[in-house]
């Protein structure tokens, strides 16, 4: 698993207290890792911080899965 | 009207998380005071208060983890946390589970807080100021507000009912149990879960009632000896935490499903100063028209009060309310013992009136008055007995509890035993 993904999967186990061998490329945040809406908007934030990158609203709203975040997060960093 | 009664108690002081070690270490004329740990207090004048003792549960630690997962816990303040710990014990204590739905819409919450989130708003302020906008966290607001205790009780426990909350300074949980048991008595609910808690030992708050020459700031070498109401060499309070949660209940309520009784709320008396934002009128008349209610609405005399626990901060304005207990009560004041325990635990804001109306619950069930300590000069011709460094071990079957608020906002509550 690449670095950007190690990171990202620390983030969601940390954020939604899940085990990390839930946190799969599909796993949807809501649907299966427990979180609410508001969760969701804390998460993007702490991908943003960690990562230094900017996540746009309309783009936030596309990241449902753990896959999502890495797929995202690679392209932008 | 419909009577109403206490069935179950919960609270986090300074001197333990739990009611019953609280308690027995209040007889015991314990304090919760010392050098302040929740932040680095290096700038701000007052370097000591009484922290809630943190720890792993044991000997009446406080272990965060019992009452909240660590991924809740990070999205609400600790004046939340501290609610929903004395609000669990409350429940259990009392037993009420409701299995149906029509037990939940009948049960509500009133948990108020003087101040609210207030070391959550001020790091997010910092946050705010270093990051931008953008880092402020989605859950800044609604683990801040202060009705969300009120809330997130709710949301664990499945309660419908009436969900409020009260702010009105350091009267807020009195008021929040006398309002609560009227939401009862006037049949809006058969069950409230009420109280206050708060949680403002932060830089901010520290040096906020520091400007207002509210806190002492001489006792830095023996934090215990700081709170030390009506004593001549007392010069301020000392800032407390935590949380105090009743549950209140109809009475055929509670006699229908058996449950433990522990006293009634007789009456309940509020009133306005009109008169300064910080300071109580010298003769102490807000606070008399509150007892004086308090004691028409529960029908009896100031004669057959037995213990008064006085507001008594340890400030100046501790003589003004003995002036006006006194005034009230007259001929009858030698044969009644007022104490005050914020002594022991500091002045907790918004909880305060909560915690004091469970240690007068408590007083009734014990036959015990809990002790003024660090009183070793009392005023001059003071004729009630302050109970000075020693509990009082009396006859008690009424009872006074006295929460005075900045805003000249006032609040009594008279409580008795129920005799069943």
């Amino acid at each position: 698993m690449s670095d950007i993904a190690d990171r990202v999967k620390k983030i969601v186990v940390e954020h939604l207290s899940v085990d990390e061998d839930k946190v799969t490329e599909s796993a949807s945040f809501i649907d299966d890792l427990g979180a609410d809406s508001l969760d969701t908007v804390e998460l993007v934030m702490a991908f943003e911080e960690e990562f230094g990158i900017e996540i746009p609203d309309d783009a936030a709203e596309t990241i449902q899965t753990f896959g999502d975040a890495v797929k995202f997060i690679t392209e932008a960093a | 009207m419909r009577r109403v009664v206490i069935t179950g108690l919960g609270m986090v002081s300074p001197l333990a998380c739990g009611v019953e070690e609280t308690w027995s270490r209040l007889l015991a004329g314990e304090s919760g005071a010392g050098p302040i740990t929740r932040f680095d207090p290096a700038r701000v004048t007052t370097k000591y208060a009484c922290e809630v003792p943190q720890g792993d549960g044991s000997d009446g630690t406080f272990s965060p983890d019992d009452w909240m997962e660590p991924k809740e816990r990070r999205k609400v303040d600790d004046f939340i946390l501290f609610a929903m710990a004395a609000a669990d014990q409350a429940v259990r204590d009392a037993g009420w589970t409701p299995e149906d739905e029509e037990g939940r819409l009948r049960t509500g919450v009133m948990i108020g807080s003087g101040i609210g989130g207030l070391s959550s708003i001020a790091d997010t302020a910092i946050l705010m100021n270093e990051k931008g906008p953008r880092r402020v966290s989605p859950f800044f607001i609604p683990g801040s507000l202060i009705n969300l205790a009120s809330g997130q009780v709710s949301i664990r426990h499945g309660f419908k009912g009436p969900n409020h909350s009260v702010v009105t300074a350091c009267a807020t949980g009195a008021h929040a149990i006398g309002d609560a048991a009227r939401l009862i008595a006037l049949d809006d609910a058969d069950v409230m879960v009420a109280g206050g808690a708060e949680s403002s030992i932060c830089e901010i708050g520290i040096a906020g009632f520091n400007a207002c020459k509210a806190l002492s700031t001489k006792r830095g070498d023996d934090p215990k000896s700081a709170s030390r109401p009506w004593d001549s060499e007392r010069d301020g309070f000392v800032m407390g935490e935590g949380a105090g949660v009743v549950v209140l209940e109809e009475y055929e309520h509670a006699k229908a499903r058996g449950a433990k009784i522990y006293a009634e709320v007789l009456g309940y008396g509020m009133s306005g100063d009109a008169y300064h934002i910080t300071a109580p009128s010298e003769d102490g008349d807000g606070g008399y028209r509150a007892m004086q209610v308090a004691l028409k609405r529960a029908g009896i005399q100031a004669s057959d009060l037995d213990y008064i626990n006085a507001h008594g901060t340890s400030t100046m304005a501790d003589t003004i309310e003995l002036g006006a207990v006194e005034r009230l009560l007259g001929n009858a004041a030698g044969k009644v013992t007022m104490s005050s325990t914020k002594s022991s635990i500091g002045h907790l804001l918004g909880a305060a009136g909560a915690v004091e109306a469970i240690f007068c619950i408590l007083a009734i069930r014990d036959q015990v008055a809990p002790p003024t300590i660090n009183l070793d000069t009392p005023p001059e011709g003071a004729v009630i007995d302050l109970a000075p460094n020693a509990k009082r071990e009396r006859e008690i079957n009424y009872v006074m509890s006295n929460s005075f608020g900045f805003g000249g906002t006032n609040a009594s509550l008279v409580m008795g035993k129920v005799d069943a």
